[in-house]
C-alpha cells in the first residue's frame, strides 16, 4: 500500500562555480525557494544530503546548522552520507519518514561546496567515497575506477569509445535548455571523439564536470496539506537502496551492476510498474560508463548495448543535462534529479519538456554502484 | 600522518596476507571480517603468490594528495591467480605497452609519502610485468 508522499516544491541553484556563496547559503537558497513554493510550510525534518563538507568546507553537522540558518531551530534535522548518492539518500529517509506516519512533512537538501578547497586536496577528499585501505592507498581516483570499469566493458564486449558519444551529446544538448545547468552549451559527435584523454578511456567529455550545487524539494503526506498549491503534485511511488561492495576489485561480476539492477527493479515493483512503463529516465551519468551500465541494469538494453539504446532516444534521458550537463554537485545530485523530474511532470519543463510526461524513474549512484538508489515519480 | 593504520595493515602491504575461509577454502583478498563466499567467519591467514594478470588498467596524470610526486602512474586491477583482484599500480613498464591478461608480479616499492621530509614513507604492494623469460 502506496502512502502518498507527494513534492510539494522544488529549489535549486545552477550548478557552478560559487566562490561568493558559502555552505550555507548555497542549500538556503535552495531550501527557501522549495519551502515558499510549496505554500510556506514549515517542514518537521530537514534531511541534508551532502558528500564533503566535513573535509573541503571543514564543517560537519550540517542538521543543525542549516536549519539554524534559515530559522528553523528546534526542527529535527541531521546529514545523511551515501557518497555521490547522498542526495537520493536524504530523498529516501525523507520519504520513509512520511510514509512511516511518524512526521508529516519534510525538507530534503542536496549540498556541496567543492570550489570551497582546490588542487590535490580536493581529489583526495573525492577518493576518501573509495576503499581507503585497498584502494585510496593504489593511489586510485573515483574518475580512474570509472575508468578501470569502462576499460573492461569495452574489452568485454568489443564496443568502441565513440559509442559512448550519445551520453554527452544528449547531456549538453538538454543543458543548452537548462537556466539550472554549469555548461549550455551543445556539443557535437566529432568534438567528442577529438577531446583530450584525461583517464584513458575517458576523455574530457566522459567525466561530469564537479560544481557547487544545492536542490531542495519539501515532501508532504498529501492529507496534511491544507492549501493545495497552483502545481500539480508529483508523487513518490516508489523508492529503494540497494549497497554492493565498496571496492570495486571484490564485486563477483564488475559489468552486472547489481546494485543498480536490484534498486530499481525493487522501485518499480513498488510503484506497480514495470521500467519500460516509464516516460523518461533520469540515470547517473558521473562518467559515461556508468550511464549506459544503468540502463542495461534497467533491463532497457541488454548487456553491452547500453550505448546503442541511448543513441535510439527512443526513451528520454537525462533530460535537462544529467550530470554531464548540469553538473555534478555531489551529494546534491540526487536531489536535482528529483527536482528535474518534478518540473518534467508538471510540464515546467521549458524546451526540454517530455510531452506528456507522467511517470519519470530517477536513479543515482555511490560509487562505481556500490550505493544505488531509485524512486519513481509520478503525477 | 596515519601511523596506526598503516602499522595495521603491514602484512598486507608488504607480504600480500588475505585470508583462506576455513569453511569454504574460498581465497580471501583483501582480508574481511566474514567470507564473502559463504558468510562463514574468516580468520586463516594465506598469503598471496603475488602472481597474476592485468584485468583492466588505467593511467593517472593528476594524483590525489600524497601521490602528487608519483604521477603519471599506471593503476590496474590485478587478477590473482587464487582468484581475487586486487587494486595496485603497475612499475617498472620502462614504455612497455600495457594490456589486459598481461602476466605480472608483486613487488614492494615506495608507495606514497605523507607530508614534509618527517612525514613517513609508506611502501606496499606494487605489481611489475613478469619477464618473458619466465612466463
Amino acid at each position: 500500500m502506496n502512502s502518498e508522499v507527494v513534492i510539494a516544491g522544488v529549489g535549486q541553484v545552477p550548478v557552478g562555480e560559487h566562490y561568493h556563496l558559502s555552505l550555507r547559503s548555497l542549500a538556503a537558497k535552495a531550501m527557501l525557494a522549495a519551502i515558499h513554493e510549496a505554500g510556506d510550510i514549515r517542514p518537521q525534518a530537514v534531511f541534508a544530503g551532502n558528500m564533503l563538507a566535513g573535509t573541503l568546507s571543514r564543517q560537519s553537522n550540517l542538521g543543525a546548522l542549516l536549519t539554524d540558518n534559515i530559522n528553523l531551530r528546534g526542527v529535527e534535522g541531521t546529514t545523511v552520507e551515501a557518497a555521490g548518492a547522498s542526495g537520493a539518500a536524504a530523498l529516501r529517509l525523507g520519504y520513509l519518514a512520511i510514509a512511516s506516519g511518524y512526521i508529516d512533512s519534510a525538507l530534503v537538501v542536496g549540498v556541496d561546496k567543492y570550489t570551497d578547497s582546490v588542487g590535490a586536496d580536493v581529489d583526495a577528499a573525492l577518493a576518501q567515497t573509495l576503499d581507503s585501505d585497498y584502494e585510496l592507498m593504489a593511489g586510485l581516483t573515483p574518475v580512474a575506477q570509472a575508468a578501470l570499469v569502462m576499460r573492461r566493458y569495452m574489452h568485454t564486449y568489443n564496443v568502441a569509445h565513440e559509442a559512448f558519444a550519445p551520453v554527452a551529446v544528449n547531456g549538453h544538448a538538454r543543458a543548452a535548455n537548462n537556466p539550472n545547468a554549469m555548461f549550455r552549451k551543445a556539443i557535437t559527435v566529432e568534438q567528442y571523439r577529438s577531446a583530450e584523454d584525461q583517464v584513458s578511456p575517458l576523455n574530457l567529455y566522459d567525466i561530469a564536470p564537479y560544481g557547487d550545487g544545492a536542490a531542495a524539494v519539501l515532501l508532504i503526506h498529501s492529507d496534511k496539506l491544507e492549501k493545495k498549491p497552483d502545481h500539480p503534485l508529483v508523487r513518490i511511488t516508489g523508492s529503494s537502496v540497494v549497497t554492493d561492495t565498496l571496492a570495486l576489485h571484490d564485486r563477483q561480476e564488475m559489468l552486472a551492476w547489481y546494485a543498480a539492477a536490484f534498486s530499481i527493479e525493487r522501485a518499480c515493483r513498488q510503484a506497480g510498474i514495470m521500467p519500460q512503463d516509464v516516460d523518461f529516465f533520469e540515470y547517473d551519468d558521473a562518467c559515461s560508463i556508468y550511464a549506459a551500465l544503468s540502463v542495461e541494469a534497467a533491463g532497457f538494453a541488454r548487456r553491452g548495448t547500453g550505448c546503442e539504446f541511448i543513441a535510439a532516444g527512443s526513451l528520454p534521458v537525462a533530460t535537462m543535462g544529467g550530470q554531464k550537463g548540469r553538473g555534478n554537485s555531489l551529494g546534491g545530485s540526487g536531489v536535482y534529479q528529483a527536482v528535474e523530474a518534478t518540473l518534467q511532470l508538471r510540464g515546467q519543463a521549458g524546451k526540454n519538456q517530455v510531452p506528456g510526461a507522467k511517470r519519470a524513474l530517477i536513479h543515482n549512484l555511490g560509487g562505481a554502484a556500490a550505493t544505488a538508489i531509485s524512486h519513481v515519480l509520478e503525477l | 600522518m596515519e601511523i596506526p593504520r598503516h602499522w595495521r595493515l603491514k602484512q598486507q602491504r608488504y607480504a600480500l596476507v588475505g585470508e583462506v575461509c576455513p569453511h569454504c577454502e574460498g581465497k580471501i583478498f583483501p582480508p574481511r571480517d566474514v567470507c564473502p563466499h559463504c558468510s562463514g567467519e574468516a580468520k586463516t591467514p594465506y598469503a598471496f603468490s603475488g602472481r597474476g594478470e592485468v584485468y583492466s588498467y588505467t593511467r593517472i596524470s593528476d594524483g590525489p594528495a600524497g601521490f602528487e610526486e608519483s604521477a603519471p602512474y599506471t593503476i590496474a586491477l590485478v587478477k590473482l591467480e587464487e582468484g581475487p583482484l586486487v587494486t595496485a599500480q603497475l612499475t617498472d613498464l620502462g614504455g612497455q605497452p600495457v594490456d589486459i591478461g598481461m602476466p605480472v608480479e608483486m613487488v614492494t616499492r615506495r608507495i606514497r609519502s605523507d607530508g614534509d621530509e618527517r612525514g613517513m614513507i609508506v611502501y606496499g604492494y606494487k605489481f611489475r610485468p613478469v619477464m618473458a623469460a619466465q612466463a
